[in-house]
């Protein structure tokens, strides 16, 4: 591919709570093959970013624009059938449901259907196979039949990562992705991220800074719902002003 | 699937029960299990929406009533009308009333959709209550009760009971099917996580107002029978009373369930009549609202899962050590195979947890 092709672009995205600009004319560019990391202290904006980005909430200002079209005013719903899958920074599963049903149901997404009431959801062949085919690729295929209350925490991590997939979504916006994973887990996350690269545009907000260090095309760095630097690993490792602002005595 | 097996064993055993009642009782019984299985029928239609949506309505009984007013504002005081389009108008006029109720209630939440579901459901009580429309609190009766051509005629208490059981049979199955659809499994999502769900593409709010309609649907099929065994109607019909009746049913009998609505319906339709027998209580059957009320209370507290819940709550108890170790050997080991005693806690709606 010749060009970079954006699949999610906001263009000076603000959020207002009162007085408080939780978000302040943040623009980014998300583009097929790249992961682009958000990083910032806690309470940077970075998840208001993410729940306007995937229309959770509406900014005050500013565009979301989805595979070149203006989706500002369309809600989350509409937005996820259009190719934008999320996952939470809390665990946000069906813990009740069987591993295997909670990749199916965010299948189901994609063939709805709910008219047919007489046939039973299981004998979907859609969103049966792309609710295996998830949890492969996450890497859950043993556990399918495990109810999701009883997995491990790095496991619902993963289980989250693959009920995002089992939508077949070009866009991913992953909240903290790695928070709480031991070493072992972090190491298999990072692995199927970079391989999730192929084929989807990634935002990543997250703490681990190796991590994004590591598999981060692209570093944008706020502070107080702002930008203050943008760009390839390295310049925003040398920026002087992350370095006073973020970073700080570690790096 | 052995869970699955005894499900299917308990229904069919269960139908088939009623089916074969008649054979060994009289009148009284007749009568009375035809009113409970109205009652079931009713208990399904709210078990659509607490125990699987996950919408707690407190005004299920607006629907039933206005099922029953429609059968008798519908028929002519002279004819038998016929059951092939009565029966259709008074399910469609409670369903009507639904989306009406559903379009505006369903954006509420929790304890908020609770108290407006109820506000709508006085609303439609007070309208029969000092309206003529509906004759005030005297009521109405229905002089002629329905037919089917020659074939069926629901004046007779057996034809009655049959086509009671044939209505409770038709809204189980369906209630059934619906579940394990698409549908159904969407709205068990709606329950457990409506937030993963609109952000994994589904719009919400379509789906709860089509479980809505349905229930109300349901349950004005519930009233249309009631007022056809009753051949009389009154406001009490539409009361809060009776809304929260019907929510004790299907908590009693567990959520979660579609046998807890039935079993819940007969539990308390049962209970009811036992503190009611002056046989039994004497003259402490006057005051049966106190023995039904401390009753319900001890069993909400003595079996949180209902009714439905009793066999697992025992193996629970039973067997309970045992399976908590095996389930450490097989955390060590890797997958365990599918064991089924666990609490689970989240099958409850938070509004009741």
């Amino acid at each position: 591919m010749s060009s970079p092709e954006v699949l999610l672009h906001g263009r000076d995205i603000t959020r207002r709570w009162g007085g408080l600009v939780a978000v302040n004319k943040v623009s980014l560019a998300l583009v097929r093959g790249r992961v682009h990391a958000v990083i910032g202290t806690n309470g940077a904006g970075k998840s208001t970013l993410i729940n306007i980005l995937s229309g959770e909430i509406e900014p005050s200002d500013g565009q979301v624009a989805l595979l070149g079209e203006d989706v500002t005013r369309w809600s989350q719903p509409r937005r996820a059938r259009a190719g934008l899958g999320r996952s939470y920074q809390r665990n946000t599963i069906y813990p009740s449901f069987t591993v295997f049903e909670n990749c199916r149901l965010a299948a189901q997404a994609r063939t709805p259907q709910p008219w047919v009431w007489w046939r039973s959801a299981q004998r979907c062949e859609a969103s049966t196979a792309a609710a295996r085919a998830a949890a492969e690729r996450a890497g859950l295929s043993a556990l399918l039949d495990r109810e999701a209350g009883l997995l491990s925490h790095g496991q619902k991590r993963q289980l989250e990562i693959a009920m995002c997939l089992a939508t077949a979504p070009q866009v991913l916006l992953l909240d903290e992705p790695l928070a709480g994973m031991g070493a072992e887990e972090t190491e298999r996350m990072l692995a199927l991220l970079a391989e999730l690269k192929h084929g989807h545009a990634i935002l990543l907000v997250e703490h681990d800074m190796d991590a994004v260090f590591r598999i981060a095309d692209e570093i944008t760095v706020m502070v107080n719902g702002a930008v203050i630097a943008s760009g390839t690993p390295d310049a925003v490792r040398n920026s002087s002003e992350v370095r006073a602002a973020y970073l700080g005595e570690g790096h | 699937m052995a869970m699955e097996r005894s499900k299917f064993l308990f229904t069919t055993v269960a139908f088939a029960a009623l089916a074969l009642y008649p054979f060994a009782a009289g009148s009284f019984g007749i009568d009375l299990v035809t009113k409970i299985m109205v009652y079931a029928v009713f208990a399904l239609s709210l078990e659509l929406l607490v125990g699987t949506t996950g919408l707690v309505c407190f005004g299920q009984a607006a629907f039933f009533g206005i099922g029953a007013y429609a059968t008798v504002l519908l028929s002519s005081p002279t004819d038998a009308p016929s059951l092939a389009w009565l029966l259709p108008a008074c399910v469609l006029a409670a369903a009507a009333y639904a989306l009406f109720v559903g379009a505006l209630t369903l954006r509420t939440k929790g304890v908020y959709f609770i108290m407006v579901t109820l506000a709508f459901a006085q609303m439609a009580y007070y309208v029969v209550h000092d309206t003529p429309l509906g004759g005030g609190t005297d009521g109405i009766y229905l002089t002629v009760k329905p037919v089917l051509g020659g074939l069926l005629d629901l004046d007779k208490p057996l034809a009655l009971y049959g086509f009671t059981l044939g209505a409770l049979v038709a809204v189980f199955g369906f209630l059934a099917l619906l579940g394990r659809s698409r549908f159904g499994r969407a709205l068990a999502g709606i329950r457990v996580n409506e937030q993963r769900m609109r952000a994994t593409g589904f719009s919400t709010y379509p789906y709860k107002l089509a479980a809505f309609v349905i229930s109300g649907g349901i349950a004005g099929l519930a009233g249309f029978l009631f007022a056809v065994k009753d051949g009389f109607v009154n406001p009490e019909l539409m009361s809060w009373h009776l809304s929260g009746a019907v929510l004790i049913m299907i908590i009693l009998g567990g959520l979660g369930h579609l046998r807890g609505a039935l079993i819940g319906a007969f539990a308390f339709a049962l209970l009811q009549e036992l503190f009611k027998s002056e046989a039994i209580f004497g003259d402490f059957a006057k005051h049966w609202q106190l023995g039904l009320g401390l009753t319900i209370i001890a069993s909400v507290a003595l079996l949180p899962r209902g009714i439905v819940g009793v066999p697992r709550q025992w193996r629970e108890r039973l067997v309970g050590r045992r399976i908590a170790t095996t389930e450490v050997r097989h955390e060590l080991a890797g997958p365990p195979p599918r064991v089924n005693f666990r609490v689970r806690s989240a099958e409850v709606p938070n509004e009741l947890a």
